[in-house]
């Protein structure tokens, strides 16, 4: 796929394992771009493939025209010479080195001197704001200020692209917040390539610029982080947004699934689609509604999750439906595991799109 | 750490193992004769052999890091076809009963060895009967003990240390010095400790490679088994010598790097 | 001569035979527990086998060492029934110190002879020889008899030489001698003729030359001392004798 003003562009086919990745990505100038998808997908795949770190089987990377490896011609750059900085999941600090040497490793291997490197290193801490912990072993710190850290030895080794493999995912939820912030102005002064892996649609929408969805090694979704929830394409990040999301074919005003189940949709016109159901959309009732919603059906509630002051009741019926209603309507409808109940939406509720 | 206490069971069989190894060593220091101990000591026999033990020993280890850590490292990260077998052979003569180390050494390098002949007829080199022979033959049997650890360290050591420094920019040689060797320096260090060991107690191949002669190739253990026939109580007095020296230097080397393996 | 020599033999084999008769097979049995020295391996494992068909129902298992190595274990407490020695004065040393039982009795004499590599390409014909820039002579050590016999017979012929290496017994030697390592040794006449045509052996003049001599005694607190006698009396018998000079040894 074609992105204008590509810097980094790349085609990847290659197995690991049970993996099988088969994706083509490109990051343009000036843009951040998350990975997102669940366990297995082949994120960290993809990024190790990046940087060279996974042999590429079919396939090509080029920054900035400049080929780092090309299956075609056998062109093949070795890490240490891609200038791609990484952050990993666990940071991987070198535990028998101080943070100031963890730091200072990039430019040193480049060959810089000591003293030199470690006073830059020392900057890049004050940037972090971690230089009080030059001396400390990497043993010492916080799981916040060992991310800090690993940022901070990426960047110092003044990286043209920079790599971050679920950069806030071990860490707690108090600390994510802040450690967010942070890691976004840190990115936003970056001047390079930045790509980073995710399985949290919020990281994704707040740190990125551009969400692209993976799943089982392929590419399924691409846009900004509105789009991509706003018109989920997959099962998965309907999940994760946390919407209903059926397929099917359109024909004037309905949708009708795989499974031979209608659901009215304005809009629908023709072809394939995706439609899109918020469950606040979704009402529930005792007995059969009178209305002029189109969409009502009788079903069995199977599975209530409290969300705070929300509760989200799972229904099995024409199509499996979440619906979100508060505690105390659901307590009003007295609903239990397995209790038949009357759902109902708008065909106007209905966001079709096509797939 | 919650302090343990031992099952009855456990602490039987613990204390049986223990005593196993600590009676011959009381056995010995008790019988020696300390009185004469210091006329042994300075004695240029007993030095002679003393200095000759340490410095083969340690040189030994010395050729066994060099040629040792690669081995191990190959063992531990490269694939090829015959892997197996080649780390089988090489592990060999931690089985070998050592003069038969020695006999194999002798056909290899000695004067009518397969490679000895060329060294002879080539250089004028021969290593029988030399102190450089003697190496030979502590290398020979304590190598592998080094290998081994190193190359257990090596593939229990997470790999992606050395991703992260590839993507700062180092090459595989600074990758190696700077991340890979220290990380596994407790398995480095215990090798070279076991190997050193091992080297300084050698007796079967030394005698049968490099011969017995005081000065050049009697080292404290020829030297122990030889004075066990005329001199028994000086034999004990060296053979306690080289147990404090082992002493002192396990000892010396345990808190840092041995329990950390 | 040779008539009259073997007519006395076959006199006195009947002899033994009759006297072995007459103290009855059935009173020996089990074990007998022989160390001798490693000078004595071949001779000695011929003298066993040849025993033990005389006496079936013994079985004698030997223990082969330099000399001062059995006389080490012996103190110590090993299991033997019977001790031969390559020397007078460890024999001498183990009946002072209380482990032997009865008087030891010579069985045997030991000349000293220069090994080297068949063909002798060294050209070594003397005890000077061994002196000579470039060959590498190889003793025993001085504790084992052997190796201090060697050291005697060189200082009768006035030679000084300086061994590369002092070995732990006769066998290791023969070795060296026969891998090459080594280009020359003294060793018994008997292990020179045991190693065949692997060495060749060069005669050390009468004059210089050591001889050995090999006693045997039993062991104090033999755990069969019925066989132990039976054995050193059929050393010291003249089948004994005759097996041991086949191997190369001269007579008690």
């Amino acid at each position: 796929m074609a992105v204008v003003g590509v810097t980094l562009d790349a085609a990847v086919r290659l197995s690991l394992g049970a993996l099988e990745l088969d994706i083509s990505l490109g990051v343009g100038d000036g843009e951040v771009v998350a990975l997102l998808g669940p366990n297995g997908a082949g994120k960290t795949t993809l990024l190790r493939a990046l940087a060279g770190l996974v042999p590429i089987e079919t396939g090509h990377v080029r920054l900035d025209g400049e080929v780092l490896e090309d299956t075609t011609t056998g062109r093949y750059v070795p890490p240490e010479k891609r200038s791609i900085g990484f952050v990993f999941q666990d940071y991987l600090l070198f535990p028998h080195l101080n943070v100031l040497e963890n730091v200072a490793f990039g430019l040193r291997s480049r060959g810089s001197a000591r003293a030199e490197a470690e006073r830059a290193a020392l900057r890049w801490l004050a940037r972090v704001e971690l230089a009080e912990r030059a001396r400390s072993k990497p043993s010492e710190l916080s799981g916040g200020e060992r991310q800090r850290v690993a940022l901070a030895r990426a960047l110092a080794a003044d990286p043209r692209v920079l790599l971050l493999d679920e950069p806030l995912s071990a860490l707690d939820a108090t600390t994510r917040a802040s450690v967010r912030r942070d890691l976004k102005s840190h990115l936003s002064s970056f001047r390079g390539v930045r790509l980073m892996v995710t399985h949290d649609p919020l990281e994704a929408a707040i740190l990125a610029d551009r969400l692209v969805v993976m799943e089982n090694g392929k590419h399924v979704q691409t846009g900004t982080p509105v789009e991509v929830t706003e018109r989920p394409r997959s099962r998965y990040v309907a999940d994760l947004v946390g919407v209903n999301l059926l397929r099917g074919e359109a024909d004037h005003g309905s949708v009708r699934t795989p499974d031979g189940m209608t659901v009215a949709a304005a809009g629908a016109v023709s072809g394939e689609v995706f439609a899109v159901i918020h469950p606040r959309a979704v009402s529930l009732y005792r007995s059969r509604p009178d209305g002029s919603p189109r969409n009502t059906w009788r079903g069995r509630a199977n599975g209530v999750e409290l969300y705070g002051d929300r509760a989200r009741v799972r229904i099995e019926g024409r199509v499996p439906i979440i619906a979100e209603v508060t505690p105390a309507a659901l307590a009003d409808l007295k609903l239990g595991e397995g209790a038949e109940v009357w759902l109902s939406f708008k065909a106007t509720d209905v966001g079709v799109y096509p797939a | 750490m919650r302090r343990e206490r031992a099952p009855l069971w456990i602490a039987v069989l613990a204390t049986i193992g223990a005593a196993f190894f600590i009676l011959p060593l009381v056995g010995l220091v008790v019988r020696t004769p300390w009185g004469d101990a210091l006329g042994s000591l300075t004695s240029p026999d007993t030095l002679n052999a003393l200095k000759l033990s340490l410095i083969a020993s340690l040189s030994s280890t010395a050729v066994a890091l060099v040629l040792g850590v690669p081995l191990a490292w190959v063992y531990a990260r490269v694939e090829f076809p015959g892997r197996a077998v080649l780390r089988a052979l090489t592990t060999l003569p931690m089985v070998l009963p050592p003069v038969v180390g020695g006999i194999a050494l002798l056909l290899a390098f000695g004067r009518r060895g397969l490679l000895g002949s060329l060294l002879d007829s080539a250089f004028g080199i021969t290593l029988p009967f030399t102190s450089a022979g003697v190496v030979f033959a502590e290398t020979f049997v304590a190598m592998p003990f080094l290998v081994l650890t190193v190359e257990a360290g090596l593939r229990s050591m997470d790999r992606r240390y050395e991703d992260a420094a590839r993507t700062l920019g180092a090459h595989r040689w600074t990758v190696f010095t700077r991340v890979t060797l220290p990380m596994i320096g407790p398995s480095l260090a215990a090798g070279a400790v076991l190997c050193w060991a091992r080297a300084l107690g050698e007796f079967g191949a030394t005698i049968t490679f490099a011969g017995n002669f005081p000065g050049v190739t009697q080292t404290m253990p020829l030297a122990v088994y030889l004075l066990l026939e005329t001199n028994p109580e000086g034999s004990f007095i060296l053979s306690v010598i080289l147990l404090l020296v082992s002493l002192v230097v396990l000892v010396g080397l345990r808190r840092r790097w041995l329990w950390s393996v | 001569m040779k008539r009259l020599a073997l007519a006395v033999l076959f006199l006195a084999a009947c002899g033994t035979t009759s006297s072995a008769g007459a103290s009855s097979p059935t009173a020996l049995s089990g074990t007998v527990d022989v160390f001798a020295a490693a000078s004595l391996t071949d001779s000695f494992k011929a003298l066993g086998a040849a025993f033990q068909r005389q006496h079936a129902g013994v079985a004698v298992q030997f223990n082969f060492a330099g000399t001062p190595t059995l006389v080490t274990q012996i103190e110590q407490g090993a299991k033997a029934d019977v001790f031969a020695s390559a020397d007078m004065t460890n024999m001498e040393k183990l009946k002072g110190e209380g482990f032997t039982s009865g008087s030891p009795q010579v069985f045997a004499h030991n000349a000293l002879e220069i090994v080297v590599a068949p063909g002798n390409p060294n050209g070594i014909t003397s005890l000077a020889d061994l002196a000579k820039p470039g060959v590498i002579y190889i003793s025993e050590a001085p504790t084992v008899p052997a190796g201090k016999y060697s050291l005697q017979a060189l200082a009768k012929a006035g030679v000084q030489v300086t061994p590369r290496s002092l070995e732990t017994d006769v066998k290791s030697v023969i070795s060296k001698i026969e891998l090459g390592e080594a280009d020359a040794g003294i060793v018994y006449a008997t292990d020179v003729k045991a190693a065949g045509s692997k060495v060749q052996g060069v005669p050390i003049p009468d004059r210089y030359n050591v001889v050995a001599t090999y006693p045997l005694v039993e062991v104090r607190g033999a755990a069969n001392p019925n066989a132990a006698m039976a054995f050193i009396a059929y050393a010291l018998s003249p089948a004994g004798q005759s097996t041991l000079a086949s191997f190369g040894f001269q007579g008690a």
